[in-house]
């Protein structure tokens, strides 16, 4: 069972040192960023999410589409876990995985094969959990027997192809993406690609955030429309995924 | 409703402390890292304190009046308390804003960071432990029964460390200049206290040591590897900070816990 559901969801960062009043109304409704409004105390706030409120069910493939600042970033991180709402609720059932930052807390210093196991309790995985996975990961990343060598000694390629490995690995019921995956040289990509596919087929729920809607309409069947941390639009795609077109232009090519 | 923010505020403790699988790992990656390719690794660190002791100890015991042989084995001991409680102290302050990248990334329970930081100083602790067995082994006392409550003691100061990493993380987390300010401070405090000198030469005004809590928190493992017998003062005083702390520490906690990540 998974389920998300979000009910009047505010988030507000502070901003310290900001200088005051005029600032505030200069910036008051910039084209890019959050609300800036005052809260109680008279500090000025990036109000990042504002009052946002929907329902995710099992089966939902959404994809978070807004301007940069538009909150598409922070709702994710508040699904998450990271952020907990200044006001409003928000209800997770099943685990989550973040594919946000996938290298997040990665040590240079130590092996690849410490790696592994630092990305996996990062993850929320247990030792046991992600022991198994390892040989799995070694041959999938190609690293051979670098896997036993710092992590610095490594390409950036090499790096990037360990981290999507132990990204990947997770089973989850919930999978949170800021824009989609993409590692390596031409042969890699497309074994990373089928990989993540994979590992999305079994998630119940996912939430791409990614300024390319080509991207989205081939791999989402929701979008949630983002500005200045409202919900603008929520469409369902199938049918209608061609009158969407229109709306908004393509921004670049697929990467 | 206080009471669910309390709650959440104890389960933030109760997970991040049973997350084996995370903060040892931490910690002792930390000290690795620190010393990864350099040969002795951690114990230049106990070399530097050695190098201290070895040349503090004759001039300052002619200073203070000491008996050589005894002054070696006190300046050892309580430098290396030192060295862990001020790493204590001074590494609360940057406990959450050294893991803003984790904080704001991934759902981990608050405290993983905190214990990751005591860890790390206890792992250090035990290299320069090196230093007081040497010390011990030269110029002696035997050790009595008494030494079994030099374990008990660690734990307590960790113990603290932990409530110390919460409150100073969280509040130089919101306020940037805590840190410097908490610095200074325990460069002051490494004279107040007594470190260099025993407190005995205080005579009638020993009273200026006991009111300070880091002399109870060196007392309660100074003493048994000294061969004296413990101070049920020292006991009580550092008992009562760290109910005092962690009172302190869970309000301010509770209140303020799911403010961190937007501080950092």
């Amino acid at each position: 069972m998974a389920r998300i559901r979000a009910h009047g969801l505010v988030v507000e960062f502070p901003i310290y040192g900001a200088s005051g009043r005029s600032l505030k109304n200069a910036v008051m409704r910039a084209a890019t960023g959050g609300l800036l409004a005052k809260d109680a105390s008279e500090r000025i706030v990036v109000r990042a999410l504002n009052g946002v409120s929907f329902e995710l069910r099992e089966g939902d493939r959404v994809g978070l589409v807004g301007h940069n600042g538009s909150g598409k970033t922070t709702l994710l991180r508040v699904l998450a876990g990271a952020y907990e709402p200044v006001a409003g609720t928000i209800e997770i059932e099943g685990r989550v995985a973040s594919m946000l930052s996938i290298s997040l807390g990665m040590d240079p210093e130590a092996t690849g094969h410490e790696n592994i196991f630092l990305r996996a309790a990062i993850m929320g995985m247990r030792p046991h959990e992600i022991a198994p996975l390892i040989e799995e990961i070694r041959e999938f990343s190609e690293l051979g027997d670098y896997i036993h060598m710092p992590l610095r000694t490594y390409s950036s390629g090499m790096a990037m192809r360990l981290a999507f490995a132990i990204s990947t690995c997770v089973t989850a019921d919930i999978i949170l993406m800021d824009e989609w995956l993409s590692v390596g040289d031409a042969g890699f990509a497309k074994k990373a690609q089928e990989r993540l596919a994979r590992v999305l087929d079994r998630a119940k729920i996912m939430v791409l955030a990614s300024h390319n809607e080509e991207l989205i309409r081939d791999n989402c069947n929701r979008v949630i429309r983002l500005d200045h941390g409202e919900i603008i639009a929520v469409e369902d795609l199938g049918a209608q995924a061609a009158a969407l077109r229109p709306m908004m232009p393509v921004p670049a090519a697929a990467t | 409703m206080p009471s669910a923010k309390l709650w959440l505020a104890l389960q933030d403790l109760w997970a991040g402390t049973r997350a084996i699988h995370v903060w040892p790992m931490l910690g002792w990656l930390e000290v690795k890292q620190r010393y990864r390719r350099s040969t002795i690794g951690p114990f230049w660190l106990t070399l530097s304190t050695a190098a201290m002791v070895a040349g503090m100890g004759p001039l300052y015991s002619k200073l203070f009046g000491q008996p050589v042989s005894g002054y070696f084995t006190y300046l050892a001991v309580s430098l290396v308390l030192w060295t862990f409680v001020s790493a204590l102290v001074n590494e609360a302050c940057t406990t959450f804003i050294n893991a803003e990248g984790y904080i704001k990334q991934v759902r981990l329970p608050l405290t993983v960071h905190v214990l990751r930081v005591v860890w790390k100083n206890l792992i250090i602790l035990g290299h320069n432990a090196v230093i007081v067995v040497v010390a011990l082994f030269f110029f002696g006392p035997g050790l009595d029964w008494h030494v079994v409550l030099v374990p008990l003691g660690v734990l307590l100061i960790a113990v603290n460390g932990v409530w110390l990493g919460i409150l100073l993380g969280l509040v130089c987390a919101r306020f940037r200049d805590i840190p410097q300010i908490v610095a200074s401070l325990m460069q002051v405090a490494m004279f107040l206290t007594p470190v260099f000198w025993p407190a005995e030469m205080l005579g009638r005004n020993r009273w200026a040591a006991e009111v300070n809590p880091l002399f109870h928190f060196l007392e309660i493992v100074r003493r048994p590897l000294l061969g004296q017998s413990p101070d049920a003062l020292s006991w009580a005083a550092a008992l009562a900070v760290t109910a005092g702390g962690y009172l302190v520490t869970l309000a301010f906690f509770q209140r303020y816990r799911a403010r961190i990540a937007y501080w950092v």
